[in-house]
């Protein structure tokens, strides 16, 4: 689907929350976005029509619901081209790097001891990931970023050798938008046998991620950043490694059999499923990613970045705002205002009904990197609108009016 | 629309006035108390600069670097609390330092607010 000005408007009406709330400007999708009534009307159709237990009932509407289950994950599966046997349900990016951080030590070599990120990790790429090394005494190693925002090769170069254990990192970063080249690093991960995992959270809803073109090991995202409901997240994984990870979670249905004493694991994936799962969230990731799918993924990615490219042109223009954007970039945007420190810049644009993020973004590191306490950002979704833009630009001024 | 509803503004004229140019903005020569306590939040520090002279508070001054909400809240209570006695300095609470800002807080902003008055408990302790 062709996607302008005019036809956003019409996908709009698609997300109930813009019509109660008609001076909405939303400009936070980076942090969780909007949902489609599509994706809102298969949660309640999951409890008004096939509510039951899965994987265990013996009666026809557990069936269903383990129908309807399975078939979300076939969609998910196909989405970032692999098979279903590899997709595993969490709760979010975050639990799914935790489990990693858990379960990765098992298959690691002695000999390798360090872990390579990047700068500009979201701290649920770095804290889980810091806490393993504690616990292994392994060593943590950071890519560096250059002037332009960019990740320095040069330094991955060097940084990622024999003794690399894991390179995890992410495909666009959540505070600067840059899109990472994430195939060359991981060729060199490969080169020297190490595990590979891509943070896909901010790319997954913006641009075609294909776990065999990029062809990571692992690969994590959250449901609610692609229009999904909260609480239903991804992990994906190569069978083969999958296959030799120890369990995450302990308990009911990641079993094959139990006795008092012991018990043998079911097979991948439930084995890393324990427990009654987020069966609604797990069955609207499929619905979100199916209304995706329609509009396009790659074609939504080109309409975000018009976006992006029309507000940092404006930006611009005015004087004492400073931008941050690499070249390659997807849609999101962080900026300063002279003499406006950034928590008051979001709190100014509320009043506006616009909203933005203001702080760290969970990037506490990069901001120290940038030698600044915080950035105002702003981030895209296909549903967003030059009107939205114009909106934010004019208010921008306003609030700078007020300061002068 | 918020916008249009004056009373649900946080940045109102008074406000951007006085974060412009506060009162007792800088350092006193010969303070008795001194504090300064941080807002991890959004990267504020405030530093309470008191001359305390027979349990009442001759001089106050604050400095740092903070957001609009926290300056203008260490401007009216610097302000407020100069001649005050030490003992009910203490017994200021949240909702003295909302009626001395007179707008509503957003709840995500309420630690901006308090920042000068912890800074000032901080330095009586």
């Amino acid at each position: 689907m062709k996607l302008n000005n005019q036809s956003v408007k019409k996908l709009r009406k698609d997300f109930p929350i813009f019509e109660n709330q008609k001076e909405l400007v939303y400009l936070d999708s980076a942090s969780t976005t909007q949902k489609p009534k599509q994706v809102i009307k298969s949660i309640v159709d999951s409890y008004e029509t096939t509510n039951a237990n899965i994987h265990r009932g013996i009666y026809d509407l557990s069936q269903k619901a383990t129908k309807k289950y399975e078939n979300s994950k076939k969609i998910i599966a196909k989405f970032i081209n692999t098979s279903e046997k590899e997709i595993i349900f969490t709760k979010s990016t975050t639990e799914s790097i935790n489990l990693l951080a858990y379960t990765l030590p098992s298959i690691l070599q002695k000999e390798k001891d360090e872990i390579v990120l990047t700068e500009m990790e979201h701290h649920s790429n770095l804290v889980p990931w810091q806490q393993l090394a504690k616990r292994n005494d392994m060593k943590l190693k950071f890519i560096k970023i250059k002037e332009d925002f960019t990740l320095d090769l040069e330094d991955a170069k060097n940084k990622i050798t024999e003794k690399t254990a894991i390179v995890s990192l992410t495909h666009i970063s959540n505070t600067l938008g840059a899109i990472n080249p994430v195939r060359e690093i991981f060729k060199l991960a490969k080169k020297n046998n190490s595990i590979t995992v891509l943070d896909a959270a901010q790319s997954i809803a913006h641009m075609k991620v294909d776990v065999k073109k990029i062809d990571c090991d692992f690969l994590v995202f959250s449901g609610h950043k692609i229009y999904a409901p909260m609480g239903i997240g991804v992990l994906y994984g190569k069978k083969e490694l999958l296959e030799k990870l120890s369990p995450f979670n302990f308990g009911g249905d990641m079993i094959k059999s139990v006795t008092l004493e012991g018990s043998e694991w079911n097979t991948i994936p439930e084995r890393f499923e324990a427990g009654t799962q987020n069966i609604e969230g797990a069955i609207a990731l499929g619905e979100a990613i199916k209304y995706l799918e329609k509009i396009g993924v790659n074609e939504i990615g080109k309409w975000e970045k018009e976006l992006t490219d029309y507000s940092a042109k404006e930006l611009n223009q005015i004087k004492g705002v400073k931008i941050y954007l690499p070249k390659k970039h997807s849609g999101i945007l962080s900026f300063n205002v002279e003499n406006l420190p950034t928590h008051d810049v979001a709190s100014m644009l509320d009043d506006y009904d616009i909203c933005i993020r203001a702080g760290h973004h969970c990037n506490m590191p990069l901001m120290k990197k940038l030698r600044i306490s915080g950035t105002a950002r702003i981030s895209f979704a296909f549903y967003n609108t030059f009107e939205d833009i114009d909106k934010f630009i004019k208010a921008i001024k306003e609030i700078m009016g007020k300061v002068k | 629309m918020k916008h249009n509803d004056l009373n649900e503004r946080m940045y109102k004229e008074h406000i951007m006035e006085l974060y412009k140019s506060p009162n007792n903005f800088g350092e006193l020569k010969n303070p008795t108390h001194r504090h300064t306590e941080y807002n991890s939040f959004c990267g504020d520090e405030v530093t309470i600069n008191l001359l305390v002279n027979n349990a009442k508070i001759k001089d106050a001054k604050f400095s740092g670097s903070g957001c609009v909400i926290s300056t203008v809240s260490s401007s009216l209570l610097t302000n407020k609390i100069k001649g005050m006695k030490v003992e009910e300095i203490k017994k200021l609470s949240k909702v003295d330092m909302l009626k001395l800002l007179k707008i509503k807080i957003n709840p995500a902003r309420i630690k901006c607010v308090l920042l000068p008055l912890e800074a000032v408990m901080g330095a009586l302790r």
